[in-house]
């Protein structure tokens, strides 16, 4: 079957999808965005989490069709600027893993940037508070990191919350 | 993080940015983020097919007959092999080569692999594999440990004759490896039977207080988050390029070249990303039939496991039954011990008798006794193969001796960190092999430090008590505080780091410094695995510090270069750092040397005088004398390349004697000591951990960030094996094989980890460091369940507490 949809801003099809295929399967092998991670396809690890008509999701739980005429973000949008690859700067959140160590193997991590930036749009995004230790945790409960101990992790939320506050209060 | 700094071997003192002692950004933190970094599952070629593999649903059973004809006739589907198609050796191994390769005559664990196929989708691949018909006489599995560890009757898993021999190991039966252990009073005492009795009657009758328990850990999964996965490639030259994700290419390449019939040069491999390892990559999954689809349909073949098959497709934690008694002074003086440990190593041998060698040597622990008896089995059974997981053979003795050291603390009315620093080992102990512990061991110290930490605020002077994320249960609102009680426990463990009796473990390095567009470039290659630990980071922090230079890069890891043996046993700072710190002292004497050729340098400087620092080769006493840009010269425009490659070898260690179980079987020695604090719903049987603090001494702290990473992700593994992870085995079948019904914590299972970081050098290793990435997994399992102990006073014999252990229901 074909299925159209747009992805990061680009309207994209895909050709000779099998109707079993899932989400995932059709942005990493058929449309060349490998961002987002096959760590359980099972719906419990959160590695493949996207935004599916702005709400996050796992893209391993939707079957390819499901997207058609839909709206699909991934990690691949969340570097600053357009382009592809290098020319790009980091976003906010992307930076903010780095910086803190909260990156080891980095399996987890396209999909915890999708979910931190979530929780920062609807948080501090939206003029709100920062978000503490204990929301940060239950935002992130569902995406599974087996090499931090999650320190790190809570660590960079932080650490972007705090920028992402700083920035909107100098632009307003 | 709090760190102590005490004296330092090495001068560390240089000057370049984002040296040793920083913590530099990671190098392949960009492409992490961004989602560019390609994994070994990410691999995609032009016209590759996809691999999959053929498992049996039988955990034992004879194979009578293959028959792939409709497999092969579905379109889309280019090749189906089996047993008969492996063109060179038919088993591999890392230590035994005893596993096939594909499956013949027998399977012998649920999963195994009987035959793999290749397609044009990952559907008509498994539409392929549905048409396989495999012809199985079912047998009853070997599932009991003990009775494959003791019981002569019992059906041999491997048939008389069909394994490799090696006498040391006590081979008989189903046993894998037999390692006994003597010391004191049990010198020349058997196995078992009267002559044990009377030794331990006559010690039982000194001691004033003894304890005797029989304790089980569950089999652990590695869990790592990327799948098993790879791509083979054919070549021109008839050979193959793999691109992998592994722990050690060199090894793997060893066992690939001999089952595909080619010699080594034809058999190259490249380290794809590696999605986190934990043991779980140092064996074999879908490397070779990879390599055999590709050398047999001519194209690009390519392997991802999905979380189930990944269950079957990898070992697992040594599941461990433990038997320990201890016996000791009224002052808490220990007096002796004992212990009989039997780890199932399932269907085949795997890491097993590196297993048995730690579990023996390491078994009772970093305490001083003075009469040891150990016997340690590790046993062929039908049941899920086990190999390396982070800790491996440490992590499950340390559950037990822990759990003695509280019990025995309990009985004589101590504290429990007073009775272990009334008998903690310290620099010039002798463990029970009789090997010296020749480097600092701050275990009193230690110990002493993680009790004075501060303490959690008290539940009940928490702000909002009625939080719900802060109780057991979490949201789910099981209670609002009552029939919830805290408690607190402690940990410690002994762990070997690097490999261990009498093998050379090496790692190669080649560095390479040039100039490039007028500024010193150093290039860093090493076959040593990137699995997350941060080694990438480390090796150019090394480089940075010893050659005075900022722009350093890291090659790919491959076949290439050297082997830099295993990124496991927490040995790649160590034995790649090692090696990356010679390959860098030869080039800067290579650099000397060119500025003396050319009278740079007065011949009045000696050589420890110069350093290299800022770009420029320095002497102490008469400044920066040329810099390099000026003394090597562009290399673009015939310039001087300065390249070394060096192999780092840790001292000699020695095989355990096969009676007594002496012998400096260990190259160094971790320490890290845990306190856990804890909130359990005693109705419920539900754990809240609300702390998880950590003493640990590194040697040398090399990037403080990623040590404190390794700290708190050992942490977390140990927290699992305390309270959720379980591979349930009934009747040698996996029953929950999903991260559905395999737990492991989320970010909501984990308490904040404080951690204090000690550095006392090992005069042995380079900078003095010390492998960090094992220790914290041991000593947190035995803290929590402690600390579950204390809140509960039930026994908890078993890792992970299950709900109804804290209950008191009987399953």
């Amino acid at each position: 079957m074909r299925v159209s949809f747009n992805v990061n801003g680009e309207d994209v099809t895909a050709d000779n999808v099998w109707p079993g295929e899932s989400l995932l399967y059709v942005l990493r092998e058929r449309l060349g965005l490998p961002g987002s991670k096959n760590a359980c396809e099972q719906g419990e690890c959160g590695s493949c989490t996207v935004y599916f008509d702005g709400v996050t999701a796992c893209s391993c739980m939707i079957a390819a069709g499901q997207a058609e005429g839909r709206e699909v973000r991934t990690v691949e949008s969340l570097a600053e600027g357009s382009g592809k690859g290098g020319d790009r700067a980091l976003g906010t959140v992307q930076e903010a893993f780095v910086e803190a160590g909260a990156v080891q193997c980095g399996f987890c991590t396209p999909g915890l940037l999708v979910q931190t930036d979530d929780l920062l749009e609807r948080t501090v995004g939206a003029g709100g508070q920062a978000p503490g230790d204990a929301e940060i945790r239950e935002a992130l409960a569902g995406n599974l990191c087996r090499c931090t101990g999650y320190e790190k992790i809570i660590d960079a939320v932080h650490l972007a919350a705090a920028r992402r506050a700083e920035a909107a209060g100098s632009s307003s | 993080m709090k760190a102590t700094t005490r004296t330092v071997t090495t001068d560390l003192s240089s000057t370049t940015r984002d040296g040793l002692g920083a913590s530099p950004r990671r190098p392949d933190g960009t492409l992490k983020v961004t989602g560019e970094f390609a994994y070994s599952s990410d691999l995609w070629m032009e016209g590759m097919l996809w691999g999959a593999t053929l498992r049996s649903p039988h955990p034992h059973a004879r194979i009578l007959g293959i028959d792939i004809t409709e497999a092969l006739k579905l379109p889309g589907v280019e090749a189906v092999l089996t047993h008969e198609d492996v063109p060179g050796e038919k088993r591999y191994g890392l230590e035994f080569q005893d596993q096939p390769v594909l499956a013949f005559d027998k399977v012998r664990y649920k999963g195994e692999a009987v035959a793999v196929v290749a397609a044009d989708h990952p559907e008509t691949a498994r539409r392929a594999m549905e048409r396989i018909r495999v012809d199985y006489e079912v047998l009853p599995p070997v599932s009991d440990s003990l009775r494959a560890a003791h019981d002569p009757e019992y059906p041999l898993v491997h048939e008389e004759g069909t394994l490799p021999v090696h006498e040391e190991y006590h081979q008989r039966g189903n046993r894998v490896r037999h390692q006994p252990i003597r010391t004191g009073d049990f010198v020349g005492v058997a196995e078992s039977g009267e002559g044990q009795q009377e030794v331990l009657e006559r010690l039982r009758a000194r001691a004033d207080a003894v304890v005797e328990t029989e304790y089980e850990v569950g089999m652990q999964d590695q869990a790592f988050l990327g799948p098993e996965s790879g791509m083979a490639v054919p070549a021109e030259d008839g050979g193959v390029d793999l691109y992998v994700a592994t722990q050690w290419l060199h090894v793997d390449q060893k066992q690939i070249g001999p089952a595909l019939g080619l010699p080594q040069d034809k058999v190259r491999l490249t380290l794809a990303g590696v999605g986190g390892a934990f043991g779980a990559r140092e064996d074999l999954s879908m490397q070779i039939h990879a390599c055999m689809l590709a050398l047999r349909t001519g194209k690009p073949v390519k392997f991802v496991y999905n979380r189930e098959e990944s269950f079957y497709g990898h070992v697992h934690r040594h599941p461990a039954k433990m038997r320990f008694e201890h016996g000791a002074r009224a002052d808490g003086t220990l007096l002796y011990a004992t212990l009989e440990i039997v780890v199932d190593g399932g269907a085949y041998a795997s890491a097993t008798p590196a297993v048995v060698g730690v579990a023996s040597s390491l078994g009772i622990g970093p305490y001083e006794v003075p009469n040891v008896l150990v016997d340690a089995y590790g046993v062929y059974t039908t049941n899920p193969p086990c190999g390396a997981m982070r800790g491996f053979g440490a992590v499950q003795a340390c559950f037990g001796y822990e759990s003695q050291m509280d019990k025995l603390a309990e009985k004589l009315g101590m504290h429990p960190v007073e009775l272990r620093v009334r008998n903690a080992m310290s620099q010039g102990s002798r463990i029970i092999t009789g090997q010296e512990i020749d480097m600092p061991l701050p275990m009193a110290e230690m110990l002493e430090r993680c009790r004075d930490l501060p303490m959690p605020v008290e539940r009940t002077a928490l702000e909002d008590p009625a939080d719900q994320r802060t109780l057991p249960g979490g949201v789910a609102g099981t209670t609002r505080g009552e029939g919830v009680v805290r408690g607190v426990g402690y940990g410690v463990g002994l762990k070997n780091l690097c490999f261990s009796e009498g093998f050379d473990d090496y790692s190669t390095a080649r560095v390479r410094m040039e100039i490039v567009a007028g500024e010193p470039v150093v290039l860093v290659h090493t076959a040593a695995a990137e699995v997350g630990q941060g080694l990438v980071t480390v090796k150019g922090q090394i480089a940075r510090t010893e050659l005075g230079v900022e722009k350093v890069a890291i090659a790919p890891s491959d076949t290439q270069v050297g082997s830099a043996g295993s990124s496991s046993a927490s040995r790649q700072s160590y034995m790649t750092g090692g090696a990356v710190k010679m390959a860098c002292e030869a080039v800067r004497e290579s650099v000397f040397a060119l500025a003396r050729e050319r009278g740079i340098i007065p011949e009045s400087v000696p050589d420890a005088e110069l350093s290299l620092t800022g770009g420029k080769v320095v002497s102490r006493s008469a400044g920066a004398l040329v810099s390099l840009a000026d003394l090597l010269g562009d290399s673009a425009s015939g310039g001087t390349v300065v390249e070394e490659t060096r192999e780092h070898h840790h001292r000699p260690t020695e095989m355990l004697d096969p009676t007594l179980g002496q012998g400096a079987s260990h190259t160094q020695f971790g320490m890290c000591v845990h306190r856990a604090v804890v909130d359990v719903d005693v109705d419920l049987g539900l754990v809240k951990v609300v702390a998880l603090d950590a003493v640990q001494d590194v040697g040398k702290v090399l990037h403080p960030q990623q040590l404190a990473g390794q700290i708190q992700g050992g942490s977390a593994q140990g927290l699992g094996l305390a309270l959720m992870e379980e591979i349930q085995v009934k009747d040698s079948e996996i029953r929950n094989p999903s991260f559905t019904d395999y737990l492991i914590p989320t970010i909501l299972d984990m308490p904040p980890m404080r951690i204090d970081v000690l550095e006392h050098p090992d005069p042995h290793a380079p900078y003095g460091l010390r492998g960090a990435g094992e220790p914290p997994t041991l000593s947190s399992t035995p803290a929590i369940v402690a600390a579950v102990r204390d809140a509960t006073k039930r026994p908890l014999t078993h890792a992970p507490v299950r709900p109804e252990d804290i209950v008191g229901i009987d399953l």
